[in-house]
């Protein structure tokens, strides 16, 4: 990248909420693999007449994750109509919210690599509903656009930020922490793949103002004034992959442009992974008007200070509180706090093993070390594990490790010695012989029952009768 | 007693006491809508083999011993309201096949309580218009003067109660729909509080002003209807968790006490015909002789509701007019007719980037100050009596070379919509043969007091009794 230019990037991130129904109406939220269709009604269809009636668990999820992220929640926010022609858009206009917001002005501090932290500006977070969508098939050998309106309806929040992101990375970080938040309070799978969380970033150039080892901490107005005439708005990025690929192609363009002497043009474009290239969608001139209005079908919301108060103790502890306290009470270093904590059922687990670490092994205490390193190098399985069987294992491990081999040995020895028509069995051939053996070594010994069976195998193997 | 113009509660006692059947006097509906619907064009789609099915239904309930509020009752419903199974056009071509996959909540609810729908009427497409002439269908006639407007825009409801088609018929009121039709046709129309009926299933023209009542012959059967359609609906968060009272016990008792206000703003103004002013003066005389106290009051922002109304109410059209796109159902948008795309011009620029706050916004300013203009006349008085409308029924094709004039039909009516107040379109009279009708407008949800004013006055004058010649 020449050295000139720095990017400057704003995301609007949407999150699909996990509630059971719909944002609007009674229809199953879930549609992911559902036959076309097949979860629809008046409502979401957008039938003449149909009325929108809000969920209020959604409602309450986008306040939490307003919350989360540091947001106040204004007394009063309300829907709005914003309006464009699309065929998956069943009414014309997409319920969403415009000047009122149900979450403004939050921060979340992102780490950088090398130890530092930035704060992210989170302009907004507010509620709107999914759109249907389009299939594009071949039916009896005509090309044919097919619309699916099971996901019409679905409850989304969206997230923007301000434009803080020097770089391709800082998005990165974001994005991951972001998801984690929001797998943390339960709201959304937040999975790129499926669709659950989708990212459209936008982009533009700037001179370098500000040496490049240095972020601003805080952006101040002076950075705002800096921002660039111009910004490309990225659509149709599907994973995280591609929203890297998009952005730095977006860099090595818009860069190109401007060291030619010239200025990116203000437009929409969209990723195309089979060209590996952006593509413009949109023109500036081209830009909707959304022609905004009050929701007139839906009351404003009005909240009060305790029913605020009551969603935010409904917000579980956050990774970063996590982290800091599986630092600090159990000892795990920041990397293994880190990988612990990535998911809160797994944070969960990693807490019960230590609970259980501590009864079951009351002579010999299995660490909160041992668990981390069990948990994040032999990809225990934590659904199938049970944390008390996980502690069984690696008590079991570190006695194994605890024996010597020649203590394996001699104890072997003792029972050969002491079982000589057993050893003389197995020797004709008599299978069942061993395990009486290997009975009685483990009788005497506490070691791995791999090793010990090897070890019989070949001291009986150099027996002779 | 003429049985083509029985009130639902002369039919409901004949009913229960056996002497009719609910298939006789559907099939006496039916009858006449065939008889006389050729020349008054009340109805888009005639549904006889349901309503005579749900006629016989409702004669084995009655046989069972089973009541109900409207059982055996027939009735027609303003094609705006979704009926499932039968085409709902909203008086407009372009969803001239719609059929819908579900009922109105107060479809569901009038067939829960037993009435017998003969079908569905006559509009000014999406509830556009005064006169009933912006139907893409036929325009309705008014039965009193087959050359003349029924109002609008629930044109046919009027029109068919009117001519004894049915015993009570459906609307909605966004401006006037519901009380400028009672009005022409010597009609009780409601109004209802915004928020008192539900609007689910009611393809709706300006939401936040779209209110959902009924045409009657008298102030009693009006209040009987109201008992079964009012009430909070989960399928519509701007309805109101207020109770329903009984209003047919309300609908008696003196007007000794009541105080009624006479906005100066709705009297001597231009346009207004002499002769419906003496109407309406009568009628003032009638109140106060039946003990009601009569002032005049002032409702200062009257002259900028008319061009409130226009933004906002043509705003809120556009947007609902959005999802007739041609895509999933009924025809292209080229298919509107001309006031529907009018007002959808109107609302797309009001809407639009860089005007939004010179229209949509400085009209919402202008609504609160007329709604506060109303909570405070309220503060001084129960009721305000005003003129349905500046004239009787207009001939048909008067207005129509001039949108503007036929805006202005509603002048006396739309304030209420602005502020969300229930109001009452009682016959007030005739004037050279035409009927004259004035409305009582109060407070939200103070429909118990508007009937109780209305019946009483009904009582007094009995215009009901008045029927269209020739029908």
């Amino acid at each position: 990248m020449d050295q000139q230019f720095e990017p400057v990037i704003g995301l609007e991130v949407h999150v699909e909420l996990a509630t059971r129904s719909k944002m609007f109406c009674g229809c199953s939220a879930d549609y992911f693999g559902h036959k076309p269709n097949t979860d629809c009604c008046p409502v979401c269809l957008g039938l003449p007449g149909a009325l929108p009636v809000p969920n209020r668990k959604a409602v309450e999820w986008c306040i939490m994750l307003g919350l989360a992220l540091g947001c106040s929640i204004p007394e009063v926010s309300k829907f709005d109509r914003k309006h464009y022609f699309y065929p998956d858009l069943p009414k014309g206009y997409q319920i969403s919210q415009y000047d009122q917001p149900l979450c403004i002005g939050g921060l979340l501090s992102i780490a950088l690599p090398g130890g530092s932290a930035k704060p992210i500006r989170i302009r907004r977070v507010h509620m709107e509903e999914d759109t249907g969508k389009l299939l594009h098939e071949t039916v009896d050998g005509r090309h044919v656009s097919l619309i699916d309106f099971n996901r019409s309806g679905v409850p989304l929040v969206e997230i923007v930020t301000e434009p803080d992101f020097c770089s391709v990375d800082e998005v990165d970080i974001y994005l991951k922490k972001l998801q984690e938040i929001v797998r943390y309070l339960g709201i959304s799978n937040a999975d790129m793949e499926k669709g659950s969380m989708r990212l459209e970033p936008s982009i533009s150039m700037r001179k370098s103002q500000i040496p490049m080892t240095k972020s601003p901490k805080n952006p101040t107005s002076q950075d705002l004034k800096a921002l660039p005439p111009y910004r490309v708005e990225l659509k149709n990025i599907n994973s995280f992959r591609f929203g890297r690929k998009a952005l730095e192609y977006e860099i090595a363009r818009q860069t190109e442009v401007l060291v030619r002497g010239e200025e990116p043009v203000q437009e929409t474009r969209g990723w195309n992974e089979g060209k590996n290239m952006t593509v413009p969608q949109r023109h500036k001139e081209e830009a909707n008007d959304y022609r905004y209005f009050p929701e007139p079908d839906i009351p404003p919301m009005q909240w009060r200070r305790s029913q605020i108060s009551v969603l935010r103790s409904r917000i579980p502890e956050l990774p970063d509180a996590k982290r800091s306290r599986f630092t600090k009470d159990y000892g795990l270093n920041a990397a293994d706090a880190v990988r612990i904590t990535e998911r809160r059922q797994r944070a969960d687990y990693f807490e019960e093993a230590v609970r259980v670490g501590r009864t079951l092994g009351a002579k010999a205490p299995v660490t909160p070390k041992q668990i981390a390193n069990w948990l994040i190098n032999r990809g225990i399985d934590t659904e199938t594990v049970l944390p008390a069987e996980l502690v069984k294992r690696i008590m079991e491990a570190s006695e194994a490790v605890t024996v010597s081999d020649d203590d394996v040995d001699a104890a072997i020895q003792k029972a050969i010695t002491d079982n000589p028509k057993a050893a003389a069995d197995y020797k004709n051939g008599k299978e069942a012989s061993l395990m009486f053996l290997m009975g009685q070594v483990r009788k005497q010994i506490a070691a791995d029952p791999k090793l010990i069976l090897t070890r019989l195998k070949e001291l009986l193997a150099n027996y002779s009768l | 007693m003429d049985t083509a113009y029985m009130t639902i509660e002369e039919a409901r006692q004949k009913l229960r006491a056996r002497t009719i059947s609910s298939r006789e006097l559907t099939g006496m509906c039916l009858a006449r809508i065939r008889r006389y619907d050729g020349s008054l064009h009340a109805f888009l789609t005639v549904t006889e083999d349901e309503a005579l099915s749900a006629a016989d239904e409702a004669d084995r309930r009655i046989a069972g011993g089973l009541d109900g509020p409207l059982l055996g009752i027939p009735v027609a419903l303003k094609d705006l309201f979704t009926t499932k199974g039968i085409r709902t056009t909203a008086g407009s071509r372009i969803i001239g096949s719609y059929v819908p996959p579900f009922d109105a909540t107060v479809v569901y609810k009038l067939k829960e309580a037993g009435a017998v729908i003969v079908g569905k009427t006559n509009e000014d497409a999406w509830g556009h218009g005064s006169s009933g002439e912006n139907t893409d269908y036929e325009p309705t006639r008014n039965p009193y003067d087959t050359g003349r407007v029924p109002g609008g825009s629930s044109s046919g409801s009027a029109a068919a109660v009117a001519s004894g088609m049915c015993l009570m018929a459906t609307g909605t009121d966004t401006g006037s729909s519901v009380r400028l039709p009672a009005a022409y046709c010597n009609l009780v129309g409601l109004k209802p509080t915004y928020g008192r009926v539900s609007r689910y299933g009611i393809i709706p023209m300006a939401s936040s002003f779209d209110t959902i009542g009924h045409i009657t012959r008298t102030v009693r059967d009006n209040a009987m209807v109201l008992g079964v359609t009012a009430g909070h609906d989960p399928y519509d968060a701007t309805t109101a968790d207020v109770a329903v009272p009984a209003y047919v016990p309300k609908t008696t008792g003196t007007l000794k006490g009541v105080t009624i206000g006479l906005p100066k703003e709705y009297y001597g103004v231009e346009g207004m015909d002499p002769d419906v002013a003496k109407t309406i003066e009568d009628a003032v005389l009638v109140f106060k002789k039946l003990g009601a106290a009569v002032r005049q009051v002032s409702l200062p922002h009257t002259g900028a509701a008319m061009a409130c109304y226009y933004i906002l109410v043509p705003s809120e059209i556009s947007s609902n007019l959005a999802r007739f796109d041609g895509v999933r159902f009924g025809l292209g948008r080229d298919t509107f007719g001309p006031e529907a795309k009018r007002r959808i011009m109107l609302g797309t620029h009001t809407l639009s980037a860089g005007y939004y706050d010179a229209y949509y916004r400085k009209a919402s300013k202008v609504r609160t100050l007329i709604r506060k203009d109303f909570a405070d006349v309220f503060g001084t008085v129960d009721a305000l009596l005003v003129p349905s409308s500046p004239t009787p029924p207009f001939r048909i094709g008067e207005k129509t070379a001039d949108p503007l004039t036929m805006y202005l039909s509603d002048i006396f009516l739309c304030p209420m919509n602005i502020a969300g107040v229930p109001s009452l379109s009682v016959p007030a009279g005739f004037t050279r043969g035409l009927p004259v009708g004035m409305q009582l407008a109060g407070p939200q949800f103070s429909e118990p007091l508007l009937y109780k004013i209305g019946a009483a006055f009904e009582k007094e004058t009995a215009y009901y009794n008045v029927h269209p010649e020739g029908f």
